[in-house]
């Protein structure tokens, strides 16, 4: 237990008492350390729950002046996410620290990375690399390896709007001013081929935090795990 | 969804005063962020974010009035001893802007701004959260356990919704307390505790956007005030997960802020607004609704509607009826006999034309029987405007259907009825449904009675008026149509 403080200060005319175990302004800012840790060449599993936690992310691409969601319908989403921002997004499967190229010749960095949470928290990866959290795109690509063909339903919760593709084809899309809730949207029923299938992403947020989950069911609606991931 | 407070606004909209057929109270409804509903010397009180509050002295008629000091928004209110401690959050200059959101608490011994005794305590920064960390320290709302012990549940989307303990003795945090997340993806939180369950309410979607805001209630339950919360398919609220209770419909949209409220023994009502009324402009306003449980998850079922009914006793399913002859329809007794060929042609029901001029021309009694949708049998329901009300509802009359011969008390605790409605207390009923889904009904007043009395069946088939018992189907009624 930290030191119990007990401050009075002025505040609208008025004597303010404060009393708990730390004080404001004293709590260290908070670091991309604190949420992801780089990945390995060792395979990951996914977590005790299915989440896939290991992700190559892209910096975020700016959207300046997205102060709201509220224009997230399928058509807006899908208009959207078709727009090809750089040379080879849709096919390539980057390393850590491959960068690319938008129009405005700016460069954004991939990242290889293991989320220490269920979840990838898309606005402390960008705020931990000391960029813009919020009104922008994130891209996310993750191999999962399989040792036969399995059939599953891949389920995906994010905030904001999203949409996913499995090995090239979409899965899912999620409309609308969104929050992450773990299942909230599940997949029609996809194979995962024996070998690497590459998993791709786009979430699109406007104001305040973002982030998105996945993990797979079986065909009897049960929790998939027996996979490894891979970032190539 | 990220959420936007307009302070102005909901300060300029408590000046004003409507009535909505879908939110049903009557009065100066409009408040954002509305705090649970507290009882003050025989009146309610409703505060918002701004710096007034909404006071009702039937609960179902609302002025404004109310006097909050210290700005700020979503504030919460509970009674604790003989003293009420109110919270709100707001900015906090002592941190150099670095602080989001600030959780604050301040006593009054009375919310009624005209009293002697009416004036707010120093307030106590209790709660906070950092400019950088994964919380926003907004929408406070109390718990007092069963233990004793204070909650203070608060946060938005932006992070977690955390829950710390308050000492109910002083309403400043409980020394060395370090608070706990419980939930994501949600604000505007509220506690209740029933049956070993604590329960943790959240609103979804999405906030300040009126008639398309998508704000929702929803609920997880856990056996520890600080969780983990789990919903109906058993996923933590640290997941996103909650079961609805409210969402839009009925011309409103956006229920938030959710307020809980025990009127009785198995009477509840939660308290909400809802962002837009688009019988009111698409204007925030304040709604009270009956709470339900089921299977000790709560839910807000369809308010009550006006029209015709049977009134069936949960004791025997019987119907009230007035004390009048049953009336033989004609029609032969087949049994179901007869050729698969015969011709089949419908019956009409029978018509109150059929049989009003046989009934008693003045008070006619009152009874239950086998239910024949009759017109003895079938009873309007119709709010009373301008008789007031009582927490969250207008009372009504009960009338034959078709006639004004109107339900009565009796100062001897029977029923009758009355030729025709005059607006008389012992006339006007209180319709309340209960937590089980049935209703209690009670006249205003019965006249050389103080104490309150209900409808209820002292046999199958005799009805009267007694005390109310949530533990006994004689004093539960439904509302049918059929």
């Amino acid at each position: 237990m930290k030191k119990l403080i007990v401050l009075t200060l002025f505040f609208l005319g008025l004597g303010i008492q404060m009393n708990a175990q730390s004080a404001p302004g004293q709590m260290p800012p908070l670091t991309l350390e604190d949420y992801f840790s780089p990945s390995t060449a060792v395979p990951a599993g996914p977590d005790a729950k299915g989440f896939v936690q290991r992700w190559t992310l892209l910096e975020p691409i700016g959207k300046p002046g997205l102060n709201s969601n509220a224009a997230f319908n399928d058509s807006y989403l899908r208009k959207e996410f078709a727009t090809v921002y750089f040379k080879d997004q849709n096919t390539m499967v980057p390393k850590d620290g491959q960068t690319v190229t938008l129009a405005d010749k700016t460069k954004l960095k991939w990242h290889c990375l293991d989320s220490k949470k269920y979840n990838v928290k898309l606005y402390r990866f960008a705020s931990g690399l000391g960029l813009r959290p919020t009104e922008g795109v994130f891209m996310a690509v993750t191999v999962i390896n399989v040792d036969k063909d399995v059939t599953v339903r891949m389920a995906v919760g994010s905030n904001s709007g999203s949409i996913w593709y499995v090995n090239g084809e979409e899965a899912i899309l999620l409309s609308n001013d969104r929050r992450m809730v773990v299942d909230d949207c599940v997949s029609p029923k996809l194979t995962l081929h024996k070998g690497k299938n590459v998993v791709r992403g786009t979430v699109i947020n406007g104001p305040g935090m973002s982030d998105f989950c996945i993990r797979f069911y079986d065909e009897n609606g049960n929790i998939f795990k027996d996979f490894t991931v891979t970032n190539q | 969804m990220k959420k936007l407070y307009i302070l102005a606004a909901a300060i300029i909209l408590m000046a004003l005063s409507a009535i909505s057929a879908n939110a049903q109270l009557k009065g100066n409804i409009f408040i954002h962020d509305p705090s649970t509903i507290a009882e003050c010397d025989g009146k309610y009180y409703t505060f918002g974010t701004g710096s007034g509050g909404l006071i009702s002295e039937d609960g179902y008629t609302w002025t404004g009035g109310g006097v909050r000091t210290g700005g700020g928004v979503a504030p919460d209110v509970i009674k604790i001893g003989d003293r009420y401690l109110v919270s709100y959050s707001a900015g906090f200059p002592g941190t150099e802007g670095k602080t989001r959101g600030n959780i604050i608490t301040m006593w009054t011994k009375t919310l009624d701004p005209e009293s002697p005794d009416f004036g707010y305590s120093d307030p106590m920064l209790v709660a906070w959260a950092e400019a950088d960390e994964d919380c926003w320290a907004i929408d406070p709302a109390f718990l007092m356990g069963p233990d004793g012990k204070l909650w203070c549940s608060y946060g938005t989307y932006f992070g977690t919704i955390r829950i710390c303990e308050l000492d109910p003795k002083t309403g400043n945090r409980m020394p060395g307390d370090v608070a706990t997340d419980v939930a994501i993806d949600c604000e505007a939180t509220a506690m209740m505790y029933r049956n070993g369950w604590y329960y943790l309410l959240a609103t979804h979607g999405t906030c300040c956007d009126g008639v398309n805001s998508t704000y929702n209630i929803v609920v997880g339950r856990s056996r520890n005030p600080r969780g983990p919360y789990y919903d109906n398919v058993g996923r933590d609220m640290m997941e996103g997960g909650g079961r609805m209770v409210l969402s839009a419909g009925n011309r409103v949209t956006g229920p938030g802020h959710f307020g809980h409220f025990v009127v009785d023994e198995g009477v509840e009502r939660m308290s909400c607004h809802y962002e837009a009324d688009m019988d009111l402009s698409g204007r925030s306003v304040l709604a009270i609704n009956a709470l339900q449980w089921r299977d000790d998850w709560p839910f807000v079922a369809d308010q009550f509607k006006p029209g015709s009914f049977e009134i069936e006793s949960v004791r025997r399913g019987y119907a009230l009826e007035i004390a009048v002859d049953f009336v033989r329809m004609a029609g032969r007794s087949t049994r179901g006999f007869g050729s698969v060929n015969d011709p089949t042609f419908a019956i009409e029901n029978q018509q109150l034309v059929d049989v009003i001029a046989d009934w008693p021309k003045g008070e006619i009694g009152v009874r239950a029987n086998d239910y024949m949708f009759r017109p003895h049998q079938r009873w309007t329901i119709t709010p009373v405007e301008d008789a007031g009300g009582y927490l969250g509802f207008p009372y009504y009359k009960i009338e034959i259907e078709g006639t004004h011969r109107a339900l009565a008390a009796t100062e001897a605790e029977e029923l009758i009825t009355v030729p025709a409605f005059t607006g008389a207390d012992e006339q006007l009923w209180r319709i309340e449904q209960l937590i089980d889904g049935t209703y209690r009904i009670m006249p205003k007043s019965v006249p050389g009675h103080d104490e309150p009395l209900a409808l209820i069946c002292t046999g199958d088939s005799t009805v009267a008026l007694g005390k109310y018992d949530f533990n006994s189907d004689n004093s539960k009624w439904n509302f049918r149509d059929r």
